[in-house]
Parts: structure tokens; sequence; C-alpha cells
């Protein structure tokens, strides 16, 4: 026994945590109080760590856990999704599980940077952030733009690398129509008539270049943001009715003038009834439920799923990750990266909630509404709920792009998390 | 403004919620509720039940040599439906494939297309969904290039696998008898509960010849593979498999030597026979065969080489093969042959005659003719040869003789039985006994297809009447010209046995026609003491280890009613045809002391055409071990053309007047060739096989 206890005290926390950060009294205005300067003060690093003002003392544990339990289940399962054609093909079977934990590392090392960022800084960012992303969805469309599995949305670096720039878009427009409606001047109460156009020329800009890729996962997800973000944003009920039935209008125009290709159609009819075509748009859908459903209770079990290891669904260890779930780990590892999902959105929300003003509360639930969008959709489509549209799973699927993006959110929140916190 | 916000926040909470307990929800009905199904369609998606061609079994000869062997080949072939699927429909792929093979487009395109109704070979007769084999001589370097190369040529296959091949030049000679193999088509799957393999296209069943008749024993049984597949369908491991069982290997009694000296001997004769002005002679059939009903050669000219059924046959070679503008080489004429016998019918008439009882030493009148209820019917020569015994009629062949016994016998025989037209009517005393000898009726040989021949029974006469009455009575004139009489008689009384019937049958022609194998057969009842075996081609079955599986004895089909003395009778005649008869030319300075021959010769006039000449023959005369029957229709004289043809294939069995002895001492071997181990065929002892 005595053996087992070898730990000590110290094992499973992290020595001086004691639970709960103690709540510190409002020091100062209600805003414009900056916190602590440079975190990195030239101090100890364990007294920096200590410190009562430290960020470590701030972060929403909870929230990062949850993160790396997806990320470390999502690289388990792109190892296990690419492991037998690797092996088959004679490469080394861990070639993408390397790649996806560099990735991870990465991802890390951009969440702790954007978390470290202070409101001001973050402020001065986000149009930066979203000219980027839109100038990389320009560059998208010139030549300089690859296509990969059919999407047109990436553009090719030298030495093999490959950036998708929707996938920064949504973090941007996020941060930007935050910013236009959550900073208003003059102290008015909600947004008006201007920031609503401001706001509504910020997304049109990122959606009209998706749409012109045409990525439909990401023009769905971004006009939800959209919705969502400018709803919350406490404008008049009725500037938001008239904006729905503008939005109506306009989508029976789309489809009364063919704007959406017709794979784009079928794609998103196909779901309705996936067996009416296995071998067409269907077949991704089909193969991927009857997976899921073989999992049954408890799965296979990691690598060893059958039809993981035939290949049989397509993308799977990018957007149908989930399959690779369903089949190896069953209904309860499914359940438990679901349950994993929901504690991220109920902190990202819980962190709106408690954010102290308008741009942290918009871009706080505007991460929540991308991440429980996106999930929604992705793990929907293997399971027959929701149209098969190339939308990766957060931070589960293999891509860098994807993880670095997921990542820099999760930071924002933390940033936003330590802001309030200040506070509470 | 924050507080409204916040509320405006529970919304999404709400939704937010929705949406994770849709999932939940959804998948605890996909994987724990309905799960069992997924499971069961997921088992479905990830295997394929294959069947495993087996290896096909091997045609021996007695001494071993393969007729029909196996070797592995490349075989190239193509997945029609795979290929469809090219965005251009597959001509391009085709055009790479038919350049890589170095073969024509269309021929490649006519051995893919399906067979129909308007489409005629070549053509795929199997499943559209089997690999159509399209090359079975692929080098290794082509085989690798399509392997390699699997994106520009999706749908095609090269694959080592076992291809039937026809050992030359023995293929050549006993081609009809060996017959072919082709692709089985869905009656055949259904007529023989065969198991198909959807798999490698060489899914073939033997279509004529031994390769039909034996093709149950032959073809082996399928095995059976349960195989993983991924995605595109490719084989990841093999889950279980039950292994196909090879086909017994079937030994003949054929000798291949002796098969091809005989079809070359006949073919000789022909071409001699074409040469001495009969340009009709291009036919023909030679048979030798044991006096125990073993089939040791059965030529038939005609031939063709086999190998062209393999690959896939193209359209002229089929139009050839089955076309009488080249001789129907498609047909066995051994079997399917229908000739008319002419003078070696005469000993059925003689043995008919002593069983009624005709006298032996007669005497008999020998006339230039004799005239038979009113018409006039000639001897082969106008002399009168004067009164002579059965012995020297058939030394001599006297056709009047023959005449008169069957006159005689048409007026003793219930001529009233001619009075009726009646399908039950008794069979006349002389067709009796033709039929006691097995004629007008299938010998039951080993083989799929055989002609009966024809007996003018009373029966056969009221059938042949009633099948031709109505164009015998719309063309037929009681005035009219001497056809048209004729015709108007048979319209009339066209199943009454006349006399004119009864003496013409008696010589072997008007109504009668043999196959040279029913005439090989009834010499062999006669030589071997008056049992009438059923041919056999096939000696044995042995498993693919070399282990006997089942002997094949000729059956017994009946005995001559003939008394002893009477078969001694005929046969000295026979001896005497061949020393001092009409055989005797064809045989001068053959070595008789080494090796009595009895025999008769036999040249049946057709109207409007040359003779067929006919040779039956059996020796040793003291203890007949072999029969050799040479047919060839529309050459001339029996003792012309077939005797010596005969005569040559007497001398390679002996080994006489300079030729090499087929078999040592004149004695076919007794025992089996034997597997070895390692699969490799060894004679029986003191035989040497010739592989």
């Amino acid at each position: 026994m005595s053996f087992l206890r070898a730990g000590g005290p110290g094992s499973g926390r992290l020595a001086g945590y004691r639970g709960l950060a103690p709540v510190r009294p409002p020091v100062g205005g209600s805003s414009g109080i900056r916190f602590g300067g440079s975190p990195l003060r030239p101090r100890g690093l364990r007294q920096w760590a200590m410190a009562k003002d430290s960020p470590l003392r701030h972060v929403d544990w909870v929230l990062l856990i949850a993160v790396l339990a997806l990320a470390l289940i999502g690289t388990l399962l792109v190892w296990s999704a690419t492991q037998p054609e690797l092996a088959q093909a004679g490469l080394n079977p861990r070639t993408y599980l390397e790649k996806q934990l560099l990735n991870v590392v990465i991802g890390l090392l951009l969440m702790v940077a954007a978390s470290l960022v202070n409101y001001r800084q973050l402020r001065l960012c986000t149009p930066l952030v979203y000219i980027a992303a839109c100038l990389g969805l320009l560059v998208v469309l010139s030549p300089l733009g690859t296509t990969v599995n059919g999407a047109h949305s990436w553009i090719s670096l030298p030495g093999g690398f490959q950036i998708e720039p929707s996938e920064f878009a949504k973090i941007g427009m996020i941060l930007m129509l935050a910013l236009i409606l959550g900073d208003l001047r003059d102290r008015v109460p909600r947004p008006g008539p201007r920031e609503l156009a401001l706001a509504l020329g910020a997304g049109a800009v990122p959606l009209v270049l998706v749409v012109l890729q045409p990525d439909l996962g990401v023009t769905i997800l971004l006009l939800v943001l959209m919705v969502g973000v400018i709803s919350l944003s406490g404008l008049r009920l009725r500037w938001l009715a008239g904006l729905g039935v503008a939005g109506v209008l306009g989508g029976l125009a789309a489809w009364s003038m063919h704007l959406l290709k017709p794979y784009q159609v079928q794609r998103l009819t196909a779901f309705v009834n996936p067996s009416a075509d296995p071998r067409g748009t269907g077949y991704s859908a089909a193969q991927a439920k009857i997976a899921i459903g073989s999992g049954r209770m408890f799965g296979q079990g990691l690598f060893h799923g059958q039809l993981v290891a035939g290949n049989f669904v397509p993308e799977q260890h990018t957007d149908f990750i989930f399959s690779v779930a369903g089949e190896e780990l069953g209904f309860v590892g499914s359940i438990t990266i679901i349950a994993l999902l929901a504690i991220v959105l109920v902190r990202a929300l819980r962190i709106a909630a408690r954010a102290d003003d308008m741009f942290g509360l918009l871009a706080a639930s505007g991460i929540a509404i991308w991440f429980g969008v996106q999930s929604f959709i992705n793990i929907g489509m293997t399971i027959g709920i929701t149209p098969v549209t190339g939308l990766p799973l957060p931070f589960v699927s293999y891509g860098g792009s994807a993880m670095f993006a997921d990542m820099l959110a999760i930071g924002v929140l933390l940033a936003i998390h330590r802001r309030h916190r200040v506070f509470d | 403004m924050i507080p409204a916000a916040r509320r405006r926040l529970l919304v999404v909470y709400v939704l937010v919620a929705a949406l994770l307990i849709a999932l939940g929800g959804r998948l605890w009905y996909l994987q724990v509720m309905t799960g069992v199904s997924y499971a069961s369609a997921a088992a479905q998606d990830q295997t394929r039940t294959v069947i495993v061609p087996p290896v096909r079994g091997r045609i021996l000869d007695d001494v071993g040599t393969p007729l029909v062997n196996n070797k592995t080949a490349l075989v190239v072939s193509v997945n029609r439906a795979l290929v469809a699927q090219q965005s251009d429909g597959g001509p391009s792929e085709l055009h790479r494939l038919a350049k890589l093979l170095n073969m024509n487009y269309n021929l490649l395109q006519e051995r893919i297309r399906l067979c129909g109704p308007t489409v005629s070979q070549p053509c795929w007769q199997g499943s559209p969904y089997q690999p159509i084999p399209v090359d079975q001589q692929a080098s290794d370097t082509v085989a690798l290039q399509i392997m390699e190369s699997q994106r520009q040529f999706p749908g095609v296959t090269a694959q080592v696998q076992p291809v039937i091949h026809y050992q030359q030049p023995y293929g050549t000679a006993a081609a009809q008898m060996i017959g072919y193999l082709q692709p089985i088509t869905p009656q055949e799957v259904a007529q023989r509960h065969l198991p198909v393999t959807g798999f490698s296209g060489v899914d073939l069943v033997g279509q004529a010849g031994l390769e039909e008749e034996y093709d149950r024993e032959l073809r082996g049984i399928a095995g059976q593979q349960v195989l993983s597949v991924n995605a595109a369908g490719e084989v990841t491991t093999i889950h279980h498999q039950t292994p196909a069982v090879p086909g017994d290997t079937l030994v003949t009694s054929i000798n291949a030597q002796l098969q091809q000296i005989t079809q070359n001997d006949l073919q000789q004769a022909i071409l001699k026979a074409q040469a001495e002005g009969n340009p009709g002679a291009t036919t023909g059939a030679a048979v030798v065969m044991t006096t125990r009903g073993r089939v040791l050669a059965l030529a038939s000219y005609p031939t063709y080489n086999p190998s062209i059924w393999t690959g896939g046959i193209s359209t002229r070679e089929f139009r050839d093969l089955f076309g009488t503008a080249h001789g129907e080489p498609i047909l066995d004429r051994a079997t399917q042959g229908e000739y008319a016998p002419g003078s070696t019918w005469k000993i059925t008439s003689t043995a008919a005659a002593l069983a009624h009882g005709f006298a032996p030493a007669g005497p008999y009148g020998c006339p230039g003719a004799v005239s038979v209820a009113g018409h006039v019917f000639n001897n082969w020569t106008s002399s009168n040869l004067g009164p002579m015994s059965l012995h020297e009629a058939l030394v001599m062949s006297c056709d009047t003789v023959f005449y008169q016994i069957a006159y005689q016998m048409w007026l003793r025989d219930k001529p009233r039985a001619d009075v009726t037209a009646d399908p039950h009517a008794p069979v006349q005393w002389m067709q009796k006994m033709e039929l006691a000898f097995g004629f007008g009726r299938s010998t039951g040989i080993d083989l799929p297809e055989e002609s009966p021949g024809t007996v003018p029974t009373r029966q056969w006469l009221y059938y042949y009447w009633k099948q031709y009455k109505d164009y015998w009575c719309k063309h037929g004139r009681q005035f009219g010209g001497y056809i048209q009489q004729i015709e108007y008689d048979d319209c009339q009384s066209g199943y009454v046995w006349t006399p004119g019937q009864a003496v013409n049958a008696s010589i072997g022609q008007g109504y009668v026609t043999v196959t040279p194998l029913q005439l090989a057969r009834a010499y062999a009842a006669l030589a071997n003491g008056g049992t009438l075996y059923t041919p056999r081609i096939g000696e044995a079955l042995l498993s693919p280890s070399g282990k006997l599986v089942s002997r094949i004895t000729p059956p017994v089909a009946g005995h001559l009613p003939v008394p002893q003395w009477a078969q001694a009778y005929i046969k000295a005649a026979l001896i005497d045809v061949v020393t001092q008869g009409t055989a005797a030319g064809a045989f001068a300075g053959f070595p008789l002391s080494k090796l009595q021959i009895a025999a008769k010769t036999g040249t049946a006039e057709v109207a409007g055409g040359q003779a067929t000449s006919v040779f039956a023959s059996f020796a040793p005369a003291s203890n007949p071990k072999y029969v050799v029957v040479v047919m060839v229709p529309k050459s001339g004289e029996g003792a012309d053309v077939s005797a010596p043809c005969a005569r040559q294939i007497w001398d390679s069995i002996y080994g006489l007047e300079g030729h090499k002895a087929v078999f040592p001492g004149g004695q076919a071997p007794r025992k089996l060739p034997s597997i070895a181990g390692n699969g490799a065929i060894v004679a029986p002892p003191g035989y040497a096989g010739s592989v």
C-alpha cells in the first residue's frame, strides 16, 4: 500500500493550487482598468506562476482539460484511422500521428499566446486577424489556391504545407463582429442601424469569398455565426425581424437564381435519403452510419475497427473522424466526446455570460456558437441527421489550420476569462 | 445592455443543449437500439465470397501421354462492368490495352462483346459481371505493366491461372473426340447444378466430346474463399476458405501415337483418292478398337486444331469450324457420320441366312443380274461366276447370291405384315439380325453425340412413310415421270416392305446406313466370339494424387444370335477375302504369315455420285485382338481406298512392312499409366510415353 501512495499529496493536482481561485474584490472602475501590464515581468518563474495575478491562476482549467482531452482522443483516432492504410502502402504508419501531434503542440502554443494577449491588444489585433483572413480567402481564389479532396479552399505553401484560410476566417469574423457590435462609442445602449450595416458588411466580405470557393459548410456556419452574434448584440427585435425577412427573401433569390450549384443542392437533399444513392453523395453518410452503428455499446476497441481498417468511410481521419470513434469506441466513447464538447460549450457560454463588456460576451458566445454548430453539423452528418459538408470536428479531426484556429479561439476565451476574473 | 444580452445568451444555452441532446439520442438509437443490424451490414460490407475454380483434370492416352493438359499461364481478363465506367465508356482504355497486348482492337472488342440473339461467335457467353479472358499467353512484362498501372487499366487484371493446353499434334488428331470447353451459360448452371465462379472467368464447361462426357469428373469441385475487402474492393485478408478440389484425370484407351498415325493415314488415303480423280472424296473416318470394345483410335477427316477455342474463337475460325465450306470439321465422322456399309454388311446377311436354315454350301447361283419382283438387280460384275457356297459368296462378294437369299427370305418372312400400315409390325428376319449386330441404334460410346444409323425395319419404314407421305402424295403422279411414279407408289404404300427393298438392304445399300464405329463393334463382336460391347474410350479415372478412382470397362450390350459354327464359317470366309478375295490385291505382299487379317471390303453405291469405300477388318485372325474400320465416302471401291489405308494402320500397330510398332509385340498396354508424387505421369512398364 505504501508503495501505491508513493505519489504523495501532490499527485493529481498542481502544486500549490487549492481548488477554486480566490474571489478578488474589484479594484478600480467598471472599465478601462488594465490588468497587470506585461505578464512576463522578470520575476522568478515560480513566483510568477504563484502570484495572485498570475495568468495560471485565472485559467479556466475545466475548459482547458476538456480541450486537451478532445485533442488527445482526436489524435488517437487519427492514428487509428490512418495507420492501416499507411502500413499497407509500406509507409510509416505513424506519419499522421506525428503530424497531428505537431499540430496540437503548435495549436497549444498559439492558444497560450492568445490567452496572454490583453484586451487592448486583442481589440487592436482583431482588424488585423480579420483582414489577414479575408486576404487569405482572396488568395485562395487566385491561382495560388489549390484543391484538396474537391474543395478549392487551400493555399499551398513551400515545403508541402497547406493553409485553409476559411478556418481563420471564422475566428476573424467573430472577433470583427464582436468589435463592431460590442465596442460601442458614445455610450449608446444598443447597436443601431449604423452598427448593423457595418456588421453586415464585415460579415458579407468573408461570406461572399467563401461562397465563391465554393464551400457550403463554411458558408452555412458563417451565416449562423452572423445571425447569432447580431442577435446577441442587443439589437432591437424589430431590426432582427427585418433581418430575418431579408434573409428569407435572399435565400429564395439564391434558389431561384441558381446561385447554389446542383451538387450543393444534391448534397443538401441527399442526407434526407442517403440510401437512394449509395455510391454518390450519400455513400459516405451511409458508410459512416454503418460504421457507427456497428460499434454498438462499447465499440470494437481502438485500432480494431474493421471498417476503419478497410477505409470504408471516405475522409475518415478528417471530416468523418467521428465514425472512427463510433465504430472503435462505441456509444460510450462517442457520448464521451459529445460530453467533452458540451463542457467546452458550457464553459465558453459561461465565460460569455461573465464577460464584463459586450465585446467579450459577443466574442465568447460567438466562439461557443461556432464550436456548437460546427460540432453538430459534423457529428450530425456521420449519423445521418445533417447534410454532408466539409466541416471538421473541432479539436478531433486531423488538420493543422483547423487545430490552430480552434486553439486560437480557446486562447481568446481564456483571455476573456482572465479579464473578467479580475472583477469577479 | 449586458443583462439583455445575457438573457439572449440563455436562448443559446437552450439551443446548444437541444443540439447535443439530439446528437446523443440519435447515437443511442444507432448504436444501442439498432446496432445489431448495422453490425451485420458492416460484416457484409467487409467480406466478399468468391468461388475458386478448381484445376481441371487432364486427359491421358493409354501410356500416359496427355491429350489435354493443364498449364499455368498469365491470363489477362477484362471486367466489362468496370471498363464501362470509364468516362468515355471504355474505348480509350481498350485501345491502350489492345496496343499493350499487341492485339487487333476489333478482335479485342469481339472477344468481350456479349453473345445475344443478333451477336454470334466470337462473343462472351458467360456472365457480363465475370472478367473475360482476352489473352491467355500474356508475357510477364505485359502482366507487370497491367498490374503496376491499374490507374490506366481499371478493370483489367493479369493473373496466373491454369489454362487448358492441347498437346500437339495429338490435340488436332483427336480434336472431335476430345471436344472443347466454353464459358458456362446460365442454362448449364441450372442444368448441372454448378457453383459459378464470379472471380476468374475460367468457369468453363465441356461442350462436346470427352470434355462434355466426363465434365463432372474432370471439373473437380470449386472452392470458396471469404475475403475481407476494403472500400476500394481490394482484398486485405482471407477470412476463411475451403480449397478447390482438382478434377480427376481421365485415362483413355486411346493411343496418342496410333491416333495420330490413323488420322494421318486417313488423310493420305483421302488425298490420294482426290488425286486419282475423285474430287468428292473430302471426308472420312477410321476406327481402331479392341475386340473387347476399347477404342484405340478414332479418326475423323477433316479435323481442326482445338487450340482455337482457348482465349476466344474468331468469327472466321467459327465459320470454318461449323460451316460446310470446309467440310464441317466440328463433326466426328467416326461416330456421327452415317454411310452405306456396302458389302461389309454381308456378314449380317450371311448370319441371318445361316440362322434361318440356308445351307452354307448352297450351291447358290451367281449370275450377272437377277430379276426380283419385276425389277432387275445387277451384280458388281456382269459375268456369271457360277454356282458357289456362302463362303465363296463372301469371298467374291457376289451380290446376286444375297439378292436371291433376301428375296427367298422375304417370301417366307410374314409378308402379310406388309399389307397394313402398322407401327408395331414384326421386324423382318434379316433386319432382326442387323439389329442384333448393334446397327440401327446408338452404340452408347462415352461421347455425347452419336448417330444411330438406319436399319430399315417395318417400323422404321412406317414412320418414314408417315413423315414424307404428304410430300410424296403432293408430287407423285401415277402416269408421270419416273420419279413421279415412284413418289406416287410411295404415297400409296410407302410403308410396305417390298422385295426390292429387301434385296437392296441385303448388300448394305438402299436405306441402310451405319456409322464407322457401329461397323467396328459389329466386326469386333464377330471376332471375339459373339459378344457385342458398348465401346468405351475412357479406361480409368485417377485422382490428382494418382489414386485409382474408378475403372471403366466396356459394358456388354448383347450377344450375337449366331451359332458358333456359323460365326467360325463367316470368319473363315473373311480370312479368304484377304488371301484370295476382293482384298487380295490391296494386301498383295503383306506378311500374312506374321499377321493373318480377316476382312471384308465394301463399295456402297450412292445415287448420283462416287461410291463409299469401306473396309472392315480384324486380326490376328486366329485370336482376334483388334478391329480396324475405314470409311471414305465418294472415293471409289473399298479395295482401292479404304483397304490400303487399313493396311497402313495394321502395319503401324504390329510394326510390319518397315513401320515402327506402336505397341511392343502388338500388345496394347494392360496396365494403366500412373501419376508420381510430383504429378509427373509414368507410362506402364514396358511402354514409353511420349510427352
